[in-house]
């Protein structure tokens, strides 16, 4: 009992004493030189340069066991991150933006070839014009590239995320990609509040790498990469998607894992106030955290509002979220990028698949919100919820609205 | 003060708006409470108008859009005042402190108070003085602290000077500079 006592007093003394104020970036970073990979290949862009600037000097510092290798371009960080990994390393990168675009080729391939590559994004607009800021069309991109997925509210988040991330994406029935991603600007620079965990932890959750097959086992020698054509490459693309569909699994287990050891939860969505909510609004990254406080001073005045932030696009949980849905009268999704095509963002198509087969559907619309970074505050968000109200009220909805822009 | 306090700085690049930020959110985090410090990114350059911005409490902050309606307007360059509607959306019992030479009630015909309480300090005076430089933001800081009662000033000047170590090992008077001008900011900040 004594010990048990001592052990929950040390726990709890580790844990304040380990509560830092980080940006974004720098929690990404710190949870990165607590994974301590092998290989890291990055190039920098704003807003992601702090991930890769902090982490060369812990290189250069000799606080991590990391080959760095300084690259010309993401095309190459991508390459370079795809070779390590094939070889049996733990291999990491980090990007936003153009430059996530210019890995594009090799996105694919890192997916095609099962490479357990973990990859922290910050999210940001996509040019032209050019702009810098918060804005998710970068990695909406990806979204059928074969890349797990998952977005962070904030920084406690992100840097939650991406420790799991390891031990998801090299969970040898998933060997997939993963993105984890933070909005540019809104966490990447933003001081806030994050509880670290200790290094050693960290090092035990994460494990140890042990890949199943490597280039460079010569008493297995193996091809990676080679031709596939009419004879294979069907079957190889249908157990990508196999993969990718049984990902949600390993995901919970991680999950469920991750809140035994460190008692924070996390799902593949999180569900806020939702439990007789009449009026839902979906949404991923920061923006859920901003819509929280709008949903609790509904609720205070008595509107069943309740809120749902995705966190796991890739898979996408269409069976999870429509049981989640299916007691609301109306939904309103939030996209933080567009399709350009007149039925809203990525994240509309999704919610809608989700739910068209539900007997009794919710009402959906979609707002497109914050492109370029534009600012979505506490009023814009009660709007949305004042319309939800109005089209359960009415049935007559605008299927897709542009919030916050001057049209 | 309200449950979240919201800050907001107004400085020219170069004055430590950002800097200013990051100091109180560590110093408000060492006495527990939750914390977020950002910076308005634009197009930066020395001597440019620039915001940053704080939020404080003793809840778990996760709104995370901008600032609109700050409880307190901290003004680093008394130049701003004009070119800057530097009480814009400011709480209507919120505070004003103003970096100037002018007394308070000099001041307070310069901005549009509406009944709302102004603070003033010779910040840039303390600084050159005792950093040697105009870098009105550790003075203006210590004025906050000692206004508002967010941070107590035992922690104000051990979080600072942990702080500037790390940033001016090299430069250990930047460091002494730096806490005796919070030290004067404490007895030389004026109300109207």
């Amino acid at each position: 009992m004594a010990k048990v006592l001592d052990d929950a007093a040390k726990a709890a003394q580790g844990r304040s004493a380990l509560r830092k104020a980080l940006t974004g970036n720098e929690a990404v970073a710190y949870a990165m030189k607590q994974i301590n990979p092998d290989v890291v290949a990055a190039y920098p862009i704003t807003p992601a340069t702090e991930i890769v600037q902090i982490y060369s000097s812990y290189v250069a510092d000799g606080l991590v066991d990391t080959e760095f290798v300084a690259v010309e371009s993401e095309h190459s960080a991508m390459s370079a991150t795809i070779g390590a990994s094939a070889a049996g390393a733990r291999a990491m990168t980090g990007t936003a933006s153009q430059g996530f675009a210019l890995m594009w080729e090799m996105l694919y391939i890192a997916a095609g070839l099962r490479l357990p590559i973990v990859m922290p994004v910050t999210n940001r607009a996509l040019s032209a014009p050019i702009n810098i800021h918060g804005d998710q069309s970068d990695t909406m991109g990806a979204r059928d590239a074969g890349w797990i997925h998952i977005f962070s509210e904030d920084s406690q988040e992100a840097y939650d995320n991406l420790i799991q991330a390891i031990r998801i994406a090299e969970h040898p029935e998933v060997s997939l990609p993963t993105l984890v991603t933070m909005d540019g600007f809104i966490i990447s620079h933003a001081m806030e509040v994050v509880d670290i965990l200790e290094d050693a932890d960290v090092k035990n959750f994460v494990g140890t790498y042990k890949p199943e097959r490597t280039v460079l086992d010569i008493d297995n020698p193996i091809t990676m990469g080679g031709l596939d054509f009419t004879d294979y490459y069907f079957e190889h693309r249908r157990a990508l998607a196999e993969a990718m569909i049984n990902a949600k699994q390993h995901i919970l287990e991680v999950a469920a894992d991750f809140e035994k050891k460190f008692g924070r939860k996390y799902g593949l969505f999180e569900e806020y106030k939702m439990d007789d909510a009449e009026y839902a609004v979906v949404v991923l990254g920061s923006t859920a955290g901003t819509a929280k406080v709008v949903v609790d001073d509904l609720r205070a005045a008595g509107v069943k509002a309740g809120l749902i932030k995705i966190r796991v696009f890739r898979p996408f949980p269409y069976d999870e979220l429509a049981e989640s849905l299916k007691g609301c009268k109306s939904v309103a999704v939030l996209d933080r990028s567009d399709g350009l095509a007149g039925r809203g963002g990525p994240v509309f198509g999704e919610v809608r698949s989700a739910v068209c087969d539900l007997e009794k559907k919710p009402l959906t619309v979609d707002y497109v919100y914050g492109l370029g970074g534009r600012d979505i505050n506490i009023e814009m968000i009660k709007s949305v919820y004042k319309d939800l109200q109005e089209i359960a009220a009415t049935g007559k909805r605008t299927l897709v609205s542009y919030l916050g822009v001057r049209d | 003060m309200a449950k979240l306090t919201e800050i907001r700085w107004h400085g020219r690049g170069g004055q430590g708006a950002k800097t200013v930020a990051l100091l109180l959110g560590d110093a408000a985090l060492s006495e527990g409470k939750y914390i977020q410090a950002f910076p308005e990114y634009g197009p930066e350059r020395t001597g440019a108008p620039v915001q940053s911005f704080n939020r404080i409490s003793n809840e778990p902050i996760t709104i995370h859009c901008h600032a609109k309606n700050p409880n307190v307007v901290v003004v680093l360059d008394p130049t701003l005042i004009g070119p800057v509607d530097v009480t814009a959306g400011l709480a209507p019992d919120g505070i004003v402190i103003v970096n100037t030479g002018l007394t308070a009630a000099e001041m307070k015909k310069k901005l549009n108070l509406d009944g709302r309480k102004l603070y003033t300090l010779d910040a840039s005076t303390i600084a050159k003085e005792t950093i040697g430089r105009d870098i009105p933001n550790t003075p203006m800081l210590g004025a906050l602290a000692k206004v508002t009662g967010l941070i107590k000033h035992e922690t104000l000047v051990e979080d600072t000077k942990k702080k500037l170590e790390k940033k001016f090992r090299n430069k250990p008077e930047v460091i002494g500079g730096n806490l005796k001008a919070i030290e004067r900011a404490y007895n030389e900040v004026q109300s109207d």
